[in-house]
């Protein structure tokens, strides 16, 4: 942003030279910051090539990157699958006219939306182990996915229903003048509607999903931080682990991020369908009460 | 019942560590948050760069990773502690400080996001009135925009505390001895998973639950009248 804004006037010569120097200092601090850190590891011996070396062997990569990575998305597939099941039957039931089973699926999403997805997933893998119910080489996995199922299921729900509601009232209420039921109008004309003004909110919450497979972490589940941790052990290079994990994950949620803005804009600007949901920051959806726009 | 008294007193202290984590965070990431938001506002566009960057990678990046940096990257390898060695509460206080810098970083993103988008919500004309009495950037910003946009996206920021709140239980994976870590080992003990799953559950639905009820009274009660 070289031009004006409306936050500020095009720079005339004054301010040109005023943020080249703020340009300069920056670049300045910035270049110190860089200097310590690299100083720190360079002194720690992070910086050698036996520290790196390993990543470039065919064994770290199949012993313990690709299970990670196998890990998460395996978790994270079946998550969004079971998630948009029960966030659709959650959402259309909180916009249902019997007030029983609006009552009941608000608790539910609320509930969900007000308990940590770490709480959950404790709460199951200990469930099922205690009963029994998966063989204990699935514990973990079974744990991430209730966990995960349940948080999202909720979120979605609340993006199904903001979907709908963002629908002209004229749509529902032409529905119904035809002679359509409430469950024929849902089905046949509201939601499908609102699946399209919901695309962008989904991507970004597979984002959400993908980043929260990590929490499976703490009940033992072979993801890509936990595995990330284990290369750091037997290398000995936590920092080099590390940074390549959160590389590879930075570069997939942000293409799945961009993806989402892209799609936003897009269905924006099209004249037909209804006006899409906010891709932007979805994290905050998550909490008890929060809106979704 | 039982379980519950036995257990009183360390699940309060554990929901009190949580709280803690959350109080100190919560301060945190709004400082470092409302920072960026200026430095992707402001007229130089290294300083947008910078803030763009930092959103799009803490952003895109598990919370339990950046958690786990702090305690093996930086403590571990670095030796960066922040705490006093020779403390006797040397490896609860480092954890609990690794953990409050581990969940700053990554709340300030969402934190900046709300702030920038409640700027958005302040009408042209306020900006263009304060750009024509003479006023820098900054005076615009800090005089008429923050003020504004703070009381726009109250609601909003509820939001993003309660996830933090929410976000907190991952500092057990560092051993920050808050209320997700005594859940797994009163479950390990005790072997009633579902008596303590529901204290857990209770205790964080009372912590969010009011939360969010007072940020939206709040929200609405400050909301700028137009």
């Amino acid at each position: 942003m070289t031009g004006a804004s409306v936050l500020f006037d095009a720079p005339g010569p004054r301010a040109r030279v005023r943020n080249h120097v703020i340009s300069g200092i920056t670049v300045v601090v910035v270049a110190a910051v860089a200097w310590v850190v690299y100083s720190r590891l360079d002194a720690k011996g992070q910086l050698t090539v036996a520290k790196w070396e390993p990543f470039l062997t065919a064994n770290l990569w199949t012993t313990y990157v690709l299970p990670g990575v196998q890990g998460t998305l395996t978790a994270a597939a079946v998550s969004i699958v079971f998630a948009l099941v029960l966030g659709f039957l959650l959402g259309v039931g909180r916009l249902s006219t019997h007030t029983g089973i609006r009552w009941v699926s608000s608790v539910i999403v609320e509930f969900f939306r007000a308990v940590p997805v770490l709480i959950m997933m404790i709460f199951a893998y200990f469930l099922y182990a205690n009963y029994d119910i998966f063989p204990s080489k699935h514990l973990a996995l079974a744990g991430v996915i209730t966990g995960l199922t349940l948080y999202n299921g909720a979120v979605i729900a609340e993006i199904v229903r903001a979907g709908v509601n963002a629908l002209p009232r004229g749509q529902g209420e032409a529905a119904s003048a035809l002679g359509l039921t409430w469950g024929q109008t849902m089905r046949s004309i509201l939601l499908p509607q609102a699946v399209t003004s919901m695309l962008p909110v989904l991507i970004s919450q597979v984002v959400v999903v993908l980043k929260d497979t990590a929490i499976g972490y703490q009940i033992t589940f072979v993801e890509m931080v936990r595995q990330g941790t284990a290369v750091g052990s037997s290398y000995g290079n936590y920092i080099p682990a590390l940074i390549v994990i959160a590389l590879l994950m930075i570069t997939v949620n942000f293409g799945l991020s961009w993806f989402a803005t892209w799609l936003e804009r897009r269905l924006r600007q099209s004249k037909r369908g209804p006006a899409p949901l906010e891709a932007g920051a979805v994290e905050q959806e998550g909490a008890p009460g929060a809106k979704v726009v | 019942m039982e379980i519950f008294t036995e257990y009183s007193d360390q699940i309060f202290a554990a929901f009190w560590t949580t709280i803690q984590l959350t109080v100190f965070s919560a301060i945190g990431a709004l400082v470092l948050g409302t920072v960026l938001a200026a430095m992707r506002l402001a007229p130089v566009p290294m300083l947008n760069w910078i803030g763009t960057s930092y959103v799009n990678i803490v952003r895109n990046t598990p919370l339990t990773l950046i958690i786990i940096f702090s305690s093996l990257g930086l403590a571990q390898t670095l030796g960066v502690t922040m705490a006093n060695r020779q403390s006797p509460t040397f490896i609860v206080d480092s954890n609990f400080r690794l953990a409050v810098l581990g969940l700053t970083v990554y709340t300030a993103a969402f934190v900046c996001e709300t702030v920038r988008s409640g700027v958005n919500t302040v009408p042209l004309g306020q900006a263009e009135a304060a750009r024509s009495l003479g006023f820098s950037f900054g005076q615009n910003l800090a005089i008429v925009l923050l003020p504004q946009a703070f009381r726009a996206v109250l609601i909003p920021m509820g939001s993003v505390l309660i996830a933090l709140t929410k976000n907190t239980t991952i500092a057990s994976a560092i051993g920050v001895a808050e209320a997700a870590l005594l859940m797994k080992e009163m479950i390990e003990t005790t072997a009633a998973v579902i008596f303590v799953g529901g204290i857990f559950a209770l205790g964080f639905v009372i912590l969010t639950l009011p939360l969010g009820l007072l940020f939206g009274w709040l929200g609405k009660r400050m909301a700028v009248s137009r």
